[in-house]
């Protein structure tokens, strides 16, 4: 596993005491897991994805990403209505682990309250999160 | 005791290490409270003499083969098991070994596991199968579950002539998820009748059995289209899994999943139990699937190997959200069914099957023949259901004395069905004593 | 010291099935026709069924090779936590073969099936006996089974006093059957932190017990080995809530004869016959897990029953408050042969004696090893103790390196990251049958495997070598599942 000084946790995004990173792409938000997130986890073998249209409130379940040993929920950083699911991770669900942050993506929203962005982690915040669970 | 190894030195050496005086005080954390202070009021040990002689005795008082003739099916089955498969099935490896979970030290269960699913897919013309669960009762609860968790809806249809104490068993399953169970009744042919599911929405799967409990086949295709056309899955279950030697499959009529009793492949009836619960689906479904999967994979050296895999599904990953609480299952007993499935092969499964067919149909017609009515006119495999004349349980006590058993009375079952017996025959009967049977009712 | 017992020796390579055989072998010998074919509809026959076809050498040679590749108790010591890897004796097997037992119909007329009733009957009130309750079921095919048989009880025991509940506790060291068991039967299942010591505190289930939770599942001793001190006050508060203690049995081991679960606060019980009483384990089952009850639990348990009157057997449906049926038939009755042969064999002193040389064994593990790996709980354990890989994660050698390389000294490894309270967790069981030579030597192995991972860390990592395989890639195999050939 990773140092915390290892891992990749890129500026722009937002991020969730829960590990998911959301990022604005134009008038919807992009939703993945962080760099840590996947390290911990192992090499992921499957992402279960919530249907297109399907509406959730922030911290709701959305979906769950699995290694070969262990499950995780993931929720959502904000609430939203699903507009679009990342169909490559079914044949290669190592992106998430290879490239978290940009091939790897999970799932597109719309917001429903864009607001809710700011309750989120800066990078800084988040790191100093982690630095706290060693 | 000859399990207990430990010599009195042995026990004072440990106790040293320990650090306490005697092996009472390693109970120390047992509150005074919790333990028991008398002693367990048990029959006097015996020796391994005694026990055979015990065991002998009460064994002995059981109506079996040779002696009695017993023409009962109804989901426990007599077939011969080879010496060869019994004899293989009791090496030491195989019995008193775990479940895989360290696969480099279990890479022979882990193979052979592989085989039988891959030859109960081919037997059953499905995609893929599980490592097995407990029966078949279970396998048609754990369906009905899957069906459910897929489609997301609650209400289910089951034939009324899925075996009776597989709807119980299925009842279980289904009553704390509130799941509401359909009965389709059954037609004067002996198959059961679909027009229900017409009136019916929300349904996540339509359930029949073939050879169904009367022993009849079903029409799986028309079944098949009739519950895709409600967008519900197709489960079609069975008892009797030697039919797939000889009938079309599930697979090819459509079924989503196929599931039920694998106990006539290798395996002794035992008084119902310890049995075999065979389960496949669809590739497209196994994610949903209940039980254990091994999978073929390489090793670090590159080298073909087995592993238990998917195993996110399972409790000891996923917990409340697992898609069935089962852990141990019935592995050694799939191991047994891929050896008598082996020892078989293609040719000689089809001859077996053909066999029993054959069997079945020669004491259906000899009954005929002296005047009783076969209610059922569908083709069937093993088994079919006979009417004999009112008062016949004088008969049957009757036969019994002469060590015969004629069946099973359906009444309790279907209490409009008042004096119709099921009656079995496998290759295990000869025709010599199907004459006899029937001399002896018609008398 | 003796050499390890892990060795290499010359074990052969054998392929699929179907990568042998010849088109027309069979190994099975077909019976006599004595009967004319029958018509058959064409329209009925399947296409060509793709088994291969092997001659019965083919077969043997096949399955004995197989064999060659496994571990078994038969083999060498199991200690796997929780799982009770104790010897299974010989003379059950054959018993449970004898062909009253093994070719009985369960459908035969009561009058015939006799024996087979009363051997039933009197392992219920054995299983009673030992484990202080007043009523068994022998019907769940499994400890998971018998798991939920205790949640169905649960439920109808509450709607029957008009208070059906919603939710149950489950402590964080339960077994992963436990909360699927209780979500099977709709149960949520609510979480309990067990203390510092190890154990659950009664105020810690004082919190979360109410008017709506069900009740409890504990398992006693819990799977960190430790017996669960303040059990009678937690059912105590339990009760006073009006909810019931289920207890998971599948520890018995520790306390047979020194603690009957009826006598300290436990409603329902489940055992594992292929655990504490000596049933094979068969490479992933058959089981059985039948489940104990106190006496006004008794009208819900799963139908048919055993009834004795004058030493006359009969089964009896006769039960209206039932949970129903869970197995098709009565359990499985080929693996309750062997449990009752086992009660007969030990009896009273002897398995008590069973259970408390099986915690010896623990105990005398856990003082010896201590010495090389992190005790989480450094308090007398019960029937298995559990350590950590907190030494040697300074090194980047892991619980899973440590167990992999146990192989190769010729011991199946103790359980490994399980219960999920201890990162790392090592969980070591020897159970009784083990004896004093047989744990020096795992010791020795254990101590050699740490002196390693110090001196020679990437022997621990390309382990095992010496098994028929290395580790497996179980990525791919989940990426891409390939479960038949």
């Amino acid at each position: 596993m990773k140092e915390i000084s290892q891992l990749r946790l890129p500026d722009d995004l937002r991020y969730a005491e829960s590990h998911e990173w959301t990022k604005p792409e134009d008038e919807r938000f992009r939703i993945g897991i962080s760099d840590y997130a996947q390290d911990q986890l192992g090499d992921i073998v499957f992402v279960e994805f919530p249907q297109v249209g399907d509406a959730f409130k922030k911290g709701d379940e959305f979906g769950t990403v699995e290694s070969v040993k262990a499950v995780a929920e993931l929720y959502m950083p904000i609430g939203g209505q699903i507009v679009s699911v990342n169909t490559a991770l079914e044949e290669s669900p190592d992106l998430v682990n290879t490239s978290p942050y940009d091939e790897g993506w999970m799932i597109e929203i719309k917001a429903a309250d864009a607001s809710e962005l700011e309750s989120l982690m800066t990078r800084n915040d988040y790191s100093e999160t982690l630095k706290g669970l060693v | 005791m000859r399990y207990l190894p430990h010599t009195d030195e042995q026990i004072d050496a440990m106790l040293k290490v320990v650090g306490v005086k005697n092996l009472e005080d390693l109970f120390s954390t047992v509150p005074e409270d919790c333990r028991h202070t008398g002693c367990l009021n048990l029959p006097a040990a015996m020796t391994e003499w005694e026990l055979n002689d015990h065991l002998g005795a009460l064994s002995e008082t059981m109506a079996v083969s040779p002696e009695f003739k017993v023409f009962l099916g109804a989901g426990s089955y007599e077939h011969y098991i080879p010496a060869s498969v019994s004899y293989l099935l009791s090496r030491s490896e195989f019995v008193t070994s775990y479940t895989p979970y360290q696969p480099e030290m279990s890479q022979g269960t882990l193979q052979a596991i592989y085989e039988y699913q891959t030859l109960t897919a081919r037997l059953l013309g499905m995609e893929v199968a599980n490592a097995s669960l407990y029966d078949g009762a279970s396998a048609l609860a754990e369906a009905l579950l899957m069906s459910i968790r897929i489609t997301g809806r609650t209400k289910v249809a089951i034939s009324a002539l899925i075996h009776p104490l597989y709807r119980r068993v299925a009842q279980t399953y289904l009553a704390p998820a509130g799941i509401e169970a359909v009965e389709l009744p059954y037609q004067s042919n002996g198959k059961t009748a679909l027009e229900k599911i017409n009136g019916l929405d929300d349904l996540a799967a339509v359930a029949v059995q073939s050879p169904n409990f009367f022993g009849c086949v079903e029409d799986l295709r028309i079944v098949g289209e009739t519950a895709h056309a409600k967008d519900s899955l197709f489960i079609t279950c069975f008892t009797e899994p030697l039919a797939y030697g000889l009938m079309k499959t599930p697979g090819s009529q459509g079924a989503d999943i196929a599931c039920g009793e694998g106990q006539s492949f290798g395996i002794p009836r035992s008084l119902g139990g310890p049995a075999l619960g065979m389960f496949a689906s669809k590739m497209k479904y196994v994610r949903s699937m209940p039980g254990r999967l091994v999978g073929q994979t390489a090793d670090m050296d590159g080298k073909k190997g087995f592993v238990l895999t998917l195993a996110t599904r399972e409790q000891h990953i996923r917990r409340e959200k697992a898609t069935s609480n089962i852990c141990t299952n019935n592995s050694l007993c799939a191991v047994g069914a891929a050896m008598y499935m082996a020892s078989l092969g293609g040719s000689g499964t089809r001859a077996l099957a053909r066999l029993n067919y054959d069997k079945t149909e020669y004491l259906k017609c000899r009954l005929r023949e002296v005047g009783f009515k076969i209610p059922f006119s569908s083709p069937g495999f093993n088994e079919f259901v006979v009417e004999f004349p009112i008062g016949f349980s004088e008969t049957y006590e009757r036969l019994v004395k002469k060590k015969i058993v004629a069946g099973l009375s359906l009444s309790p079952y279907y209490p409009e069905l008042a004096n119709h017996y099921l009656l079995c025959a496998t290759e295990t009967r000869s025709k010599a004593e199907m004459d006899t049977f029937v001399r002896e009712v018609a008398s | 010291m003796n050499e390890s017992p892990g060795t290499t020796g010359l074990v052969l390579n054998e392929p699929l099935l179907w990568e042998k055989g010849k088109r027309g072998r069979c190994g099975f010998s077909i019976p006599r026709r004595d009967v004319e074919p029958a018509p058959l509809d064409r329209e009925l026959i399947r296409e060509s069924l793709d088994f291969p076809d092997l001659s019965e050498v083919d077969v043997v040679r096949h399955y004995t090779r197989l064999s060659t590749w496994n571990f078994g108790v038969d083999t060498g010591m199991y200690p796997l936590g929780s799982c009770t890897m104790k010897y299974n004796p010989k003379s059950h097997e054959k018993l449970a073969g004898l062909n009253g037992f093994a070719g009985a119909h369960p459908f035969l007329p009561l009058g015939l099936q006799q024996g087979a009733l009363k051997l039933m009957h009197d392992l219920e009130c054995f299983l009673a006996e030992i484990t202080g309750m007043d009523a068994v079921t022998l019907q769940p095919a499994a400890g998971a089974q018998g798991e939920l048989a205790g949640m169905l009880l649960m439920h109808a025991y509450h709607r029957s006093q008009g208070s059906p509940r919603t939710k149950i506790i489950v402590p964080d060291t339960a077994h992963g059957t436990n909360p699927a068991s209780a979500a099977l039967c709709g149960y949520r299942p609510i979480p309990v932190k067990s203390n510092e010591k190890g154990i659950l505190s009664a105020e810690a289930i004082a919190d979360v017990m109410d008017e709506n939770t069900a009740g409890i599942m504990v398992t006693n001793p819990n799977t960190l080995g430790l017996f669960e001190e303040n059990i009678r006050q937690i059912a105590e508060m339990v009760h006073a809530k009006g909810g019931l203690v289920y207890g998971d049995g599948a520890n018995m081991n520790a306390v047979m004869g020194v603690v009957r679960m009826g006598d300290i606060g436990i409603d329902i019980l489940h055992l594992n016959l292929h655990k504490t009483f000596s049933t094979p384990h068969g490479g992933g089952g058959p089981g059985s897990g039948p489940v104990c009850v106190k006496k006004y639990l008794e009208p819900f348990l799963p139908v048919p029953r055993v009834i004795e009157a004058n030493e006359r057997y009969r089964l009896s449906e006769d039960f209206p408050q039932t949970i129903g049926k869970l197995h098709a038939f009565y359990g499985n009755f080929g693996v309750m042969i062997k449990a009752y042969a086992y009660i007969l064999s030990l009896s009273a002193e002897n398995l008590k004696k069973a259970s408390r040389l099986a915690v010896l064994n623990a105990n005398y593990i856990k003082e010896t090893l201590r010495e090389v790996l992190y005790l989480p709980y450094d308090r007398p354990c019960m029937h298995e103790c559990v350590f950590s890989d907190r030494f040697q994660i300074k090194q980047k050698v892991t619980t899973l390196d440590m167990a992999k390389r146990l192989m190769d000294y010729g011991f199946h490894p103790p359980t490994i990251y399980f219960p999920l309270v201890v990162n790392g967790a090592i969980m070591i069981e020897p159970t009784e049958t083990e004896s004093k030579e047989n744990i020096d030597q795992f010791i020795e192995a254990f101590k050699a495997v740490v002196r390693e991972s110090e001196d020679a860390p990437e022997l621990l990592r390309e382990a095992p070598t010496k098994c028929k395989a290395r580790r497996m890639d179980e990525t791919a195999a989940a990426r891409r599942p390939c479960l038949a050939g």
